[in-house]
C-alpha cells in the first residue's frame, strides 16, 4: 500500500514543479519579448507622428535649415542638431579622460579601503536627479563661467557640457573600471617582469588591453549625455542659433522637444516636427548604442 | 501546499486586474473633491496661495496647482486633463474652436490684473525705456546697452519659452507681432529669468511684478508709451488706471458656469480674502476696478 501512495505524491510534486518551471520560463520569455515590442512600438509611434512633417517641408530643408521658427511654420533643425552635438562633444572631452582616470585609479592604484569608499561615491553621482544638476549649473556654474571667460551670459553650451560631464562620469567610470579589472593578471605580471614601472604597465599594457570596454563605456556615456534634457534646458540658454564657439548659448534637440511639446496642437505641423526631432535623436542614439555594442563584442571575442 | 499558493496568487492577480479597471476611472459626474488647476507660470504662485488658503478652510477638498505656461494649461483644459485653467491671455480663436469640437463651453473669469515688468540688474544705469526701445531690444535691432544710455556691453535678452502666455502677449503688444531675436535666451521659467538677471549685469528680462519686486540685485525699469510721455512703474494704481502700458487681465477658465466645489473655489478667489492674497502675491486686485 505504501508503495501505491508514494509515487502519487511524487507525481503530484513533479507536476507542480513542471507548472512552476513552465510559468517561470514564460514570464522570462514574456519580459524579453515585451522589451523588443516596446522598442518597436516607440519607433512606430515616432515614424507615424514624425514623418508627416515632410508634407510641409523636405528632408534637406528640415535637417539643414538654419531657422527654427515653429510658430511661423519654418522647421530647420540644423541649429538644434549642432547644439546637441556641441554640448555632447564638450561633455565627452571633459568626461572621458576624467572618467577613465578615475577608473584607472579605482582599479589599479587605490588601496582597497579607498576603493571601497570611492566606488559608491562615484555611483551616487549617477543618482542625483538631473533637475538638481541643472539647478546647480544655473545657480553656481553659470555666473562663474560668465565672469571667468568675460562672456555676455554664463548660459552657454560649455556650462551644459560641464554639467553633463558630471552626469556621464559614473557610467564611463564603472564600465571602464570593469574592463580594466577584467584584464588578466598575467598582463601586469609580464609587463612588470620586463622591468616596466607601474605607470608604464598601466599606460602600455592594462589600458590598451581594456580599450574596447573603455570605448564602450564612453559610448554609453555619450548616449546618456545626448538624450539628457532637464539639465540642458536649464543651463544652455536655448537660443536657436547656429553656434560658432562653445561659449555661446545653444538650443538642443531634447530641450526643444521638452519645452515646446506642451503647447503644440496635436497633429499640427509643429507637433509632427517635434516628433521628427525625436526620430533624429532616436537614430543618433541607436547608432551610438550599436557602436558601443560592437566594441563590447569585439572585446569579448578578442579575449 | 505549493499548488494552493499558486492558486491564491493567481486569484489575487485576477482580482487586481479586474478591480483596477473601474478604480482607475475618474468619477467626473460627481462633484469632485479634488481640483486640478494648470496653466500660466505667471499665476502659479497666486494659484498655489489661493489653493492653500482654500484647503485650510475646507480640509476635505484637495487642489493641485501646476504651471507650464498658459498654452500648456489651455491644451490640458481642452483635453480635460485639468478642471480649471489659469491663463494670462485670452484663448485664441483656434483654441475656442477646439473646445467647441469637444463639447466644452469655455468660460473665462477675470480674477486679477498683472503689470508685466521689465527688469534688469541693479547696477544697470538705464532707468527708463520707451515701448519702441523695448521692441528694438527684443527684436534684436538694438544690441548694445550704450545706445540706451548704459555701459558698452552686449544686451543679453531673456525671454520665456514659446509656451508662455507672457511670451505671446509681449510679442503682440510690444514686438508688434515681429519675431523675437534669434539670440534671445529662452528660459524655462520666470524664476530662471530672475535668477539670471540677478547675476548678470547685462541681462534684461520680463515677467510678473511678483517675481522681481524686492529681489536681490534686480531693478524694475519704468516704461513710457513713447518719447515725451512719462515713464511709469508697474504699481497697482498705474496698472488699474492704464497708465502703465504693459498690463493685462489674468483669467481662470472653467468648463461651463463654475458649479459645486469649483464654483465655490472661484467665489473664494473673488472674495475680499482671495483678493487680499492677490495683492500679497504682487498682482493688482480687481476689487479696485469696481
Amino acid at each position: 500500500m505504501n508503495i501505491g501512495v508514494e509515487p502519487r505524491t511524487f507525481e503530484l510534486k513533479r507536476r507542480h514543479a513542471r507548472v512552476h518551471e513552465w510559468t517561470a520560463e514564460w514570464v522570462i520569455i514574456g519580459s524579453g519579448i515585451a522589451t523588443i515590442v516596446f522598442v518597436v512600438l516607440v519607433l512606430a509611434l515616432l515614424l507615424r507622428d514624425g514623418l508627416p512633417v515632410f508634407r510641409y517641408t523636405s528632408l534637406p530643408k528640415f535637417l539643414f535649415g538654419r531657422d527654427w521658427l515653429p510658430l511661423s511654420g519654418v522647421f530647420g533643425i540644423l541649429p538644434l542638431i549642432l547644439g546637441s552635438l556641441l554640448v555632447t562633444a564638450g561633455a565627452v572631452v571633459i568626461a572621458v579622460p576624467l572618467g577613465v582616470a578615475v577608473a584607472v585609479y579605482i582599479a589599479e592604484v587605490a588601496p582597497p579601503r579607498v576603493k571601497e569608499f570611492l566606488k559608491p561615491i562615484v555611483e551616487t553621482l549617477a543618482a542625483i536627479p538631473s533637475v538638481v544638476i541643472g539647478f546647480i549649473g544655473l545657480l553656481v556654474l553659470a555666473p562663474v563661467v560668465r565672469q571667468v571667460f568675460h562672456l555676455p551670459t554664463g548660459l552657454t553650451a560649455f556650462t551644459g557640457s560641464v554639467m553633463l560631464a558630471l552626469m556621464a562620469l559614473p557610467t564611463i567610470t564603472s564600465i571602464a573600471e570593469d574592463a580594466i579589472t577584467a584584464v588578466p593578471r598575467d598582463y601586469r605580471a609580464a609587463s612588470l617582469a620586463l622591468g616596466a614601472t607601474r605607470w608604464q604597465t598601466i599606460r602600455m599594457a592594462v589600458v590598451p588591453a581594456a580599450r574596447s570596454g573603455i570605448f564602450a563605456g564612453a559610448m554609453l556615456g555619450i548616449g546618456r549625455v545626448i538624450g539628457e534634457t532637464m539639465a540642458v534646458l536649464m543651463v544652455t540658454g536655448n537660443a536657436a542659433v547656429v553656434p560658432t564657439t562653445i561659449f555661446e548659448p545653444v538650443r538642443t534637440m531634447t530641450a526643444t522637444i521638452a519645452a515646446e511639446m506642451g503647447e503644440t496642437v496635436q497633429y499640427s505641423p509643429h507637433y509632427f516636427a517635434l516628433f521628427a526631432i525625436g526620430l533624429v535623436l532616436f537614430v543618433i542614439t541607436f547608432a551610438i548604442n550599436l557602436l558601443a555594442d560592437l566594441a563590447l563584442r569585439r572585446s569579448t571575442v578578442s579575449r | 501546499m505549493n499548488g494552493d499558493r499558486f492558486r491564491t496568487i493567481s486569484a489575487l492577480a485576477l482580482v487586481l486586474i479586474v478591480g483596477a479597471g473601474p478604480a482607475c476611472r475618474r468619477p467626473s459626474a460627481v462633484a469632485p473633491r479634488s481640483i486640478t488647476v494648470k496653466g500660466s507660470d505667471t499665476m502659479v504662485i497666486l494659484g498655489q496661495t489661493w489653493a492653500e488658503a482654500y484647503m485650510k478652510k475646507h480640509p476635505d477638498v484637495s487642489i493641485s496647482v501646476q504651471g507650464g505656461g498658459s498654452g500648456t494649461g489651455i491644451a490640458a483644459f481642452i483635453t480635460r486633463r485639468c478642471d480649471i485653467c489659469q491663463s494670462s491671455r485670452k484663448m485664441s480663436g483656434k483654441e475656442v474652436q477646439q473646445c467647441k469640437d469637444r463639447n466644452i463651453v469655455s468660460r473665462a473669469t477675470v480674477l486679477a490684473m498683472d503689470g508685466i515688468s521689465i527688469a534688469v540688474h541693479r547696477s544697470n544705469p538705464v532707468d527708463s525705456l520707451t515701448l519702441n526701445q523695448l521692441q528694438d531690444v527684443y527684436t534684436g535691432k538694438l544690441r548694445n546697452w550704450k545706445r540706451l544710455g548704459g555701459k558698452d556691453a552686449q544686451i543679453v535678452i531673456l525671454s520665456r519659452e514659446s509656451t508662455s502666455g507672457t511670451y505671446l502677449y509681449l510679442q503682440e503688444l510690444v514686438l508688434k507681432k515681429e519675431r523675437y531675436a534669434a539670440t534671445a535666451l529662452l528660459l524655462p521659467s520666470t524664476k530662471a529669468i530672475q535668477q539670471e538677471i540677478s547675476s548678470n549685469p547685462n541681462a534684461v528680462g520680463y515677467g510678473g511684478v511678483a517675481y522681481f519686486k524686492g529681489k536681490k540685485n534686480v531693478k524694475i525699469i519704468p516704461i513710457s508709451k513713447g518719447k515725451g510721455s512719462p515713464a511709469v512703474e508697474p504699481t497697482d494704481g498705474n496698472v488699474i488706471s492704464g497708465r502703465y502700458p504693459i498690463a493685462r487681465p489674468l483669467f481662470l477658465y472653467t468648463a461651463g458656469k463654475p458649479k459645486g466645489v469649483i464654483g465655490d473655489y472661484i467665489r473664494f478667489c473673488l472674495s475680499p480674502e482671495g483678493q487680499k492674497i492677490v495683492s500679497q502675491v504682487g498682482y493688482v486686485p480687481i476689487g479696485k476696478l469696481r
